[in-house]
């Protein structure tokens, strides 16, 4: 991997323009002789989500997860709105669920109906899709997919997770040499 | 044996499929990364693919804490600007 040449389109430098220009926006917003520890925490938490987000919108919506994400900042977005009094009526989206159920449901019955040559793949997979529950809530929109994509949609979240801290990395260390 | 044929079509999803992402998964884990060789289960896989992510949010969230530290302690635009050039320059 070639770090010294930032290809202009790539994920990472889409990411860090974001990141950065959240980063100013968040500097300039208070004044910086008041760093309050509560100050602190605010700016933190909009650091944090600045990330997320930064990430999540390089991604597009190409990926169900990146989707996920934007889908929660911004419903998270318009219930503090509705709740600081702009909005008389909150309105709420609500996912379905059920169709994950019945997913895994076919796909655990297809699982155990395989042959006892497959045997010891069968059931490591049947412990897979009660082991995916715990990488399904680690993973946004992990809850409603199916147990391939789960896998596919993880990868690609890990590569993104790991870019962001990358970039987050440099960018700390940079701040911290002035 | 109409049944099984239904079952085998509704069973989109091969054993070789997941075999493959599980596997990708593995070199994307530094923890199993050098383990390429020997064979890990794919509940283990699972696991460590966890508590990976789990470690990256982590580090998410520390970095994130020490940039807001460090952004009080920071003045001028202009030192942004440099550090936002270097940065998208390299």
């Amino acid at each position: 991997m070639d770090s010294q040449h930032l290809n202009p389109s790539s994920l990472k430098s889409r990411f860090t323009a974001r990141f950065l220009r959240a980063l100013i926006k968040i500097n300039a917003q208070k004044p910086i002789s008041s760093s309050s520890p509560r100050d602190i925490f605010q700016r933190y938490q909009r650091i944090k989500v600045a990330a997320d987000k930064s990430m999540a919108y390089s991604v597009r919506s190409r990926r169900t997860w990146s989707r996920a994400t934007l889908w929660k900042l911004r419903s998270r977005s318009r219930r503090r709105l509705a709740s600081s009094g702009r909005r008389s009526s909150i309105k709420t989206r609500t996912t379905t669920t059920t169709t994950t159920t019945t997913t895994s449901t076919n796909h655990r019955a297809a699982i155990v109906e395989k042959t006892s040559h497959e045997k010891e793949n069968k059931e490591d997979h049947v412990g897979l899709a009660v082991q995916a529950e715990e990488l399904r809530e680690l993973v946004p929109g992990g809850e409603s997919m199916d147990l391939c994509n789960l896998l596919d949609e993880t990868a690609h979240y890990i590569k993104c997770l790991t870019t962001q801290v990358q970039v987050m990395k440099k960018i700390a260390n940079l701040y911290s040499l002035e | 044996r109409r049944s099984r044929s239904k079952q085998s079509s509704v069973s989109s999803i091969t054993d070789d499929q997941i075999t493959d992402l599980v596997s990708k998964l593995q070199h994307l884990i530094p923890e199993l990364r050098r383990r390429r060789f020997n064979k890990v289960s794919t509940s283990k896989v699972l696991q460590e693919t966890c508590n990976y992510i789990r470690s990256l949010h982590r580090e998410v969230e520390d970095l994130s804490d020490r940039l807001s530290q460090l952004l009080a302690s920071t003045d001028s635009d202009s030192d942004q600007a440099a550090i936002i050039r270097s940065l998208l320059m390299q």
